[in-house]
């Protein structure tokens, strides 16, 4: 038994070594073109819905507001690096854990909600966070938005290319599906996935679910504050539509069709959402239309998510070879 | 070790139980039994922490625990089964134990997401313990099944191997033998036996008589959410109050 779990061990590293593969050679067939700067936003999506998943696909609780922290991270970097002329990873560090500790404090309240009622909660967390964004214009620029906001350096090394950015939000990226891949086969995970079967079992086991569901929560936010960061420095340019109700929706999509309760899942919805838009952009104005319908039809037809789907697929259309294996 | 001083709970208007008092001897198995309706699991509920009492006390040797949570009462030593198994279905049979060894670990976030090297060493010893439970209870060779994949016995075998990981002083056993088969229920009996010569004070609620007459040293009768009677076995099947209240009144 224990050298199974060895053996399970030491695949799961090859499979996050060849990920990484993948990752650093994706953008080489197109590196001056288009698509590697959609990739970039493919690593920020990756963050963000990584994030919601450790919240919703392992620990069971929604949230509607994953934006608020996207944003708050955004404009925490472009503020300070603009109006204070902060250095940017002094201004990413201190944005990221100035959101973390909101989220850690407003996630007491807000997580003692279950079900529908935390939706809400979330959801408003996300809508008056976007007031904000959208008010303080003397701070942000309001709805015109905020421009100027430096790229990225290290000593005379500027991130200011595509293919640069491509591997500094990817490398930003990676480190957080490697936290979280760890995470979720310990302790901890196992304490998130229990409170997410039965939570008053949990309980009962010793898990101390109220502290478990803030630290997940908190440590999601962290993730979304940093993708914002890295958001506002490659763009640019920020505005509050970019971190309004409908991304915090996306990210659910992304959830749902990538596999809840899987890393690479999050992943994987990222990407096919990151590039949906632009292989759908006769739909453009109706995509929240397309995205709902998308959540309609996996939760309806593929529970699991593709991550589970596609193999389950090719398990029936290949039983022959599998047999009785 | 155990005891209820005085416990009453209302929902509303509804009185589900008062007055309930009786201690849980050190070492002993005690046996909870009343007809459907009697309020020995809200009992349960109560002495595990999951609704607090209206009235009354929860001891703990010699704490009031009265106001404590569910997760901390199991970390000073009672623990509680499900007369539903509550297992966590999407987790292996090997994982459910190792959550019951939550409190014996201490990994937090940091040290588990950046697998520090005392958190590997943890992990192993977890699994190792879990495993030894899993033999505890005679499933071994499941350790790697969904645990919702598994049949209803070897649930409940399950979920005493997950109670009894986190050591518990005090186990309390909420119907144990419901849908077992009679193989099952012997077999059920044996591994309380082999519980209660662990050290383990055992509470159990149960329906089968022949099981509570076979292996508990004490019973305590609910009915109505009052207590009806508390003794031996063998002064409780001689007692005619209880005989009413499971038989119905008798004429003379």
């Amino acid at each position: 038994m224990a050298k199974k779990k060895k053996v399970a061990l030491k695949s799961d590293k090859i499979k996050f070594l060849v990920f990484c593969l993948v990752v650093l050679l994706a953008p080489l067939p197109f590196a001056k073109g288009y698509l590697s700067n959609v990739l970039i936003f493919v690593g920020v999506n990756s963050m963000l819905a990584l994030g919601l998943n450790l919240l919703l696909g392992y620990a069971g609780q929604i949230s509607l507001g994953q934006a608020a922290f996207f944003g708050l991270g955004a404009y925490g970097s472009g503020v300070l690096t603009t109006q204070f002329t902060m250095n940017p990873w002094l201004a990413m560090v201190l944005v990221a854990v100035s959101v973390a500790l909101f989220a850690f404090l407003i996630g007491f309240p807000v997580l003692k909600l279950k079900g529908h009622y935390l939706a809400m909660a979330t959801l408003g967390v996300g809508i008056i966070a976007n007031i904000a964004f959208n008010e303080t214009v003397d701070l942000t620029g309001g709805p015109s938005g905020l421009s100027g906001i430096p790229n990225l350096s290290i000593g005379g090394f500027t991130f200011d290319n595509d293919l640069k950015n491509y591997y500094l939000v990817w490398g930003f990226a990676l480190v957080a599906i490697l936290l979280s891949l760890n995470l979720v086969n310990s302790r901890v995970g196992r304490g998130l996935r229990a409170i997410h079967d039965s939570e008053v079992a949990a309980r009962v086991m010793g898990v101390n679910a109220r502290i478990m569901k803030v630290q997940v929560f908190t440590f999601s936010a962290l993730i979304s504050a940093l993708a914002g960061s890295l958001y506002a420095h490659v763009v640019t340019f920020i505005s509050p539509t970019s971190f309004s109700f409908a991304v915090s929706v996306e990210l659910l999509t992304m959830v749902v069709i990538g596999g809840l309760g899987s890393v690479y899942g999050s992943i994987l919805g990222a990407l096919l959402l990151t590039l949906l838009p632009e292989l759908l952009r006769a739909f453009q104005d109706f995509d929240i239309i397309v995205y709902g319908l998308l959540l309609i039809s996996m939760t309806i037809y593929l529970p699991g998510g593709l991550v589970r789907g596609i193999p389950e697929l090719f398990r029936r259309l290949v039983p022959a070879r599998r047999g009785n294996a | 070790m155990l005891r209820l001083e005085g416990i009453g709970k209302r929902f509303g208007g509804l009185t589900a139980l008062s007055g309930i008092t009786f201690s849980v001897i050190e070492g002993s198995i005690t046996g909870i039994i009343g007809p459907n309706g009697a309020g020995k699991t809200t009992l349960f509920n109560v002495a595990t922490g999951i609704y607090p009492p209206s009235e009354g006390a929860v001891l703990l040797g010699e704490k009031n625990i009265s106001a404590l949570p569910p997760e901390r009462r199991a970390r000073i030593g009672l623990v509680r089964t499900f007369q539903n198994i509550e297992l966590f279905g999407k987790m292996t049979v090997l994982e459910n134990v190792m959550v019951g060894l939550h409190t014996q670990s201490k990994c937090g976030f940091l040290a588990c997401s950046l697998r520090m090297p005392w958190q590997m060493s943890e992990e192993r010893r977890i699994r190792e313990k879990a495993l030894e439970w899993l033999d505890f209870v005679g499933i071994p060779d499941l350790a790697d099944v969904e645990a919702g994949a598994l049949p209803f016995g070897k649930g409940r075998l399950l979920e005493i191997a997950r109670a009894m990981a986190l050591e518990p002083k005090i186990l309390l056993m909420d119907e144990p033998a419901a849908g077992l088969n009679s193989r099952e229920t012997a077999e059920l009996a044996e591994l309380i036996k082999k519980i209660r010569d662990l050290g383990v004070t055992v509470a159990l609620v149960e329906h089968d008589m022949d099981l509570v007459m076979d292996i508990c040293d004490q019973i305590v009768v609910l009915n109505l959410g009052t207590m009806l009677a508390q003794g031996t076995p063998r002064e409780i099947q001689e007692n005619p109050e209880v005989i009413a209240a499971y038989l119905g009144e008798s004429e003379d």
